[in-house]
C-alpha cells in the first residue's frame, strides 16, 4: 500500500498537525509519501523530508498553491492521487476545505475525522458531536481520510531522510483568487498543539477579563481557548474558539473558566487529560467531566491561582 | 440572481443522543427533530440577499424520504420560496447527495448555493465541497461573511488561524459557520403560507445518480465515560493537586 499524506504548513516549516496524520498512516501501514503544496515552500519541503517514516516528498512550488485556495490543490491532488491506496490529510481547516473536494473529484468518499485506525479499510470516527463513536469501513478503491489530530500522537520531526520530488502540475482552476487575512498574532503555543490550555467562557464577561487568562497563560505556557459563548458575544475572536465546531483540542491540562459546559463544548475538549472547571454555579454540568472541581467567583479565584503557580 | 440552499434534517441539537442496546446506531425512535443548525443559517442568508433585492428566488432542497418535506416546510416558512425534495429510502452518503445536488443544479441553473458547512449527526463537513468538484463551482467553505460585488462572491471563512477572505467567481457555493448571521424566527402567518408553497419531487431514480453507499457503519458505542473527579474547597487545594498529584504543573 501506498499512502500520501497532504501536509499543513505554512511554506517554511510543517505544522504539527502533519505529524499527527503521519502517525495514522503508519498505522495503515505503507509506504508514505507527503505532498507539500505550496508557494516558496522549500523550507517546508525540507523538513517534511526530515519527518520519521516518510519514504518521499512531494513538492509542488508555485504561485496558484500560496493560498492553499482548495480549487487548485484539490485538482493536484486528483491528479496525483490516482496512485495511492489512501490519501490523509489532517482535520485542520485547509484540510477540512480542501480534501473532500478532491475525493468527489476521484469519485470516491471521504472519511471524516478518524480517531483510531482498525485496520487499512476501517476506522473509527465520533458522530453526533462526539457523543458516539462510530466504526466505518470504506470500500472505496482510494481511502481518503481527515485525521483528528488528537487521536493520534505526532511523529518525530526528525529522523528520517526522504527524496523530495519537485511536481510541475500546475493546477490553476482560475475560478478564485485570495482577498485578504487577518491571523491572529501570538506567542504563545497554537491550541491545538499546546500541552495546557486554559480556556474563557460567557462568566469572563467581556474581553478586557480574558487578561487575567493570558497572564496565566504566559506563566504556565499555555494557549488560551474560549467558549462558543464567549466567541458569539464578542470577548475574543474566532480562532479561539474549542468546541465542535471550532477546534478539537486534547492537553494534558485543561482549565475551563467560567465555562459551563454545553454539549458542544464539551466535544472539543473531553478527551484532556486532566480536567479543571471553574464556575460560581456547583449544577454546572462541566463538572462532570471535570478531574477537579472549584466551585467560586472565578474573579476572586484567578489572581490567587496566578499568585500561587508562580512560587 | 438564483439561490439554492440545500437543507438537512436531523435530531434536534437539543437532545441528548443515546446509542442503542445493539450498537447499531444511535436511537432516533420518537426523538424530536429539526433544521440541521447549519443549515437554518444558510437558509436566513439566503432570504437575506434577497430582502436586500440581490437574490430573486430562494430555492430548499432536501433529500431522503418523504418526512423530510417538514424540513423543507421550514425553510418555506422562514422565506424560501419554493422546495424540492428528492426522495431516497437508501441512508445518503455525502458524495451521493452530492451527486444529487449536481443534478439539481443543472435543471435550476442557481447562481449561488448557501448550505450549511456540517450537519450536526454524521458531522462529516464535505457535502458542499464535493458539490464544488462536480460542477467545478469555487466554494467558500465556513463562511462568517458574504458580500456579493461586481459580479463575485466575497467569502470571509473562519480559518485555524483567524480569518480568510476569498474570491469566488458566479456561480459558487458557499457553506455556512455559526457566526454568518442568528436565524429569524418563523410567524405564526408565515409558516401558514408556507403550507401553499410549491414543493417538487424527484427520486434518485429521475435524476439518474447511483447511490449505493461505499462506507458502511459496522458498530456505534458511546465515548469512554470519564470517572467522576472531585471538588476542592480552595484555590491553594487546586494548585497543590496539580502539582502534586496530577503533577501537570
Amino acid at each position: 500500500m501506498s499512502i500520501l499524506v497532504v501536509a499543513e504548513h505554512d511554506n517554511s516549516s510543517i505544522k504539527v498537525a502533519t505529524l499527527n496524520a503521519v502517525a495514522a498512516a503508519q498505522q495503515i501501514g505503507g509506504d508514505i509519501a507527503v505532498l507539500v503544496a505550496g508557494s516558496n515552500c522549500a523550507g517546508a519541503a525540507e523538513a517534511a523530508s526530515k519527518i520519521n517514516g516518510v519514504v518521499k516528498v512531494l513538492a509542488a512550488d508555485n504561485a496558484a498553491y500560496e493560498h492553499m485556495l482548495a480549487e487548485n490543490v484539490a485538482a493536484l491532488i486528483a491528479q496525483i492521487g490516482t496512485q495511492y491506496s489512501h490519501i490523509l490529510a489532517p482535520a485542520t481547516s485547509n484540510g477540512k476545505n480542501i480534501l473532500p473536494r478532491a475525493a468527489a473529484l476521484l469519485d470516491v468518499s471521504q472519511v471524516s475525522d478518524i480517531i483510531a485506525v482498525i485496520d487499512a479499510e476501517t476506522f473509527k470516527r465520533p458522530i453526533y458531536a462526539g457523543n458516539a463513536i462510530a466504526t466505518v469501513k470504506s470500500t472505496d478503491s482510494i481511502k481518503v481520510i481527515t485525521v483528528r489530530t488528537t487521536g493520534f500522537d505526532a511523529v518525530a520531526a526528525e529522523g528520517g531522510s526522504a527524496a523530495t520530488e519537485s511536481l510541475d502540475i500546475v493546477a490553476d482552476a482560475g475560478i478564485s483568487s485570495f482577498d485578504k487575512e487577518e491571523l491572529a498574532k501570538s506567542d504563545r503555543p497554537e491550541l491545538t498543539s499546546a500541552g495546557i490550555v486554559i480556556s474563557g467562557g460567557r462568566g469572563m464577561q467581556n474581553g478586557e477579563n480574558f487578561e487575567h487568562l493570558y497572564k496565566i497563560a504566559d506563566i504556565l505556557g499555555a494557549a488560551v481557548g474560549a467558549s462558543r459563548a464567549a466567541v458569539d458575544a464578542g470577548f475574543v475572536p474566532n480562532d479561539m474558539q474549542v468546541g465542535q465546531t471550532g477546534k478539537i483540542v486534547a492537553p494534558d491540562l485543561y482549565i475551563a473558566v467560567g465555562i459551563s459546559g454545553a454539549i458542544q463544548h464539551l466535544a472539543g475538549m473531553k478527551d484532556s487529560k486532566v480536567i479543571v472547571a471553574i464556575n460560581k454555579d456547583e449544577e454546572a454540568p462541566i463538572f462532570q467531566v471535570a478531574d477537579y472541581g472549584l466551585v467560586a467567583d472565578l474573579f476572586n479565584v484567578l489572581p490567587e491561582f496566578e499568585q500561587l503557580i508562580q512560587q | 440572481m438564483k439561490v439554492l440552499v440545500p437543507v438537512k434534517r436531523v435530531i434536534d441539537y437539543n437532545v441528548k443522543v443515546r446509542v442503542k442496546s445493539d450498537q447499531s446506531d444511535v436511537d432516533l425512535a420518537n426523538v424530536k427533530m429539526a433544521l440541521n443548525p447549519f443549515c437554518e443559517i444558510a437558509v436566513e442568508e439566503a432570504v437575506r440577499l434577497k430582502e436586500k433585492g440581490i437574490a430573486t428566488e430562494v430555492i430548499a432542497v432536501s433529500l431522503g424520504t418523504k418526512v423530510c418535506q417538514e424540513q423543507i416546510r421550514t425553510a418555506l416558512a422562514l422565506g424560501a420560496d419554493r422546495g424540492i425534495l428528492v426522495e431516497s429510502e437508501v441512508a445518503l452518503q455525502p458524495l451521493a447527495i452530492a451527486k444529487l445536488l449536481k443534478a439539481i443544479v443543472d435543471k435550476e441553473q442557481p447562481d449561488l448555493i448557501i448550505m450549511g458547512k456540517q450537519a450536526i449527526d454524521q458531522d462529516n463537513n464535505q457535502t458542499g465541497q464535493m458539490l464544488g468538484a462536480l460542477t467545478n463551482m469555487p466554494q467558500g467553505t465556513f463562511a462568517s461573511e458574504v458580500k456579493i460585488e461586481d459580479g463575485k462572491a466575497h467569502v470571509t471563512r473562519e480559518v485555524d488561524g483567524g480569518l480568510q477572505t476569498v474570491a469566488l467567481n458566479l456561480p459558487a457555493i458557499v457553506t455556512t459557520d455559526l457566526r454568518l448571521n442568528e436565524p429569524r424566527y418563523a410567524s405564526l402567518p408565515n409558516i401558514m403560507k408556507a403550507k401553499k408553497k410549491q414543493l417538487d419531487i424527484f427520486t434518485t431514480e429521475e435524476l439518474g445518480v447511483d447511490v449505493t453507499p461505499t462506507v458502511t457503519t459496522l458498530e456505534v458505542e458511546p465515548p469512554a465515560d470519564r470517572k467522576a473527579g472531585i471538588i476542592v474547597e480552595s484555590v491553594a487545594e487546586l494548585v497543590d493537586k496539580l502539582k502534586n498529584e496530577a503533577k501537570v504543573i
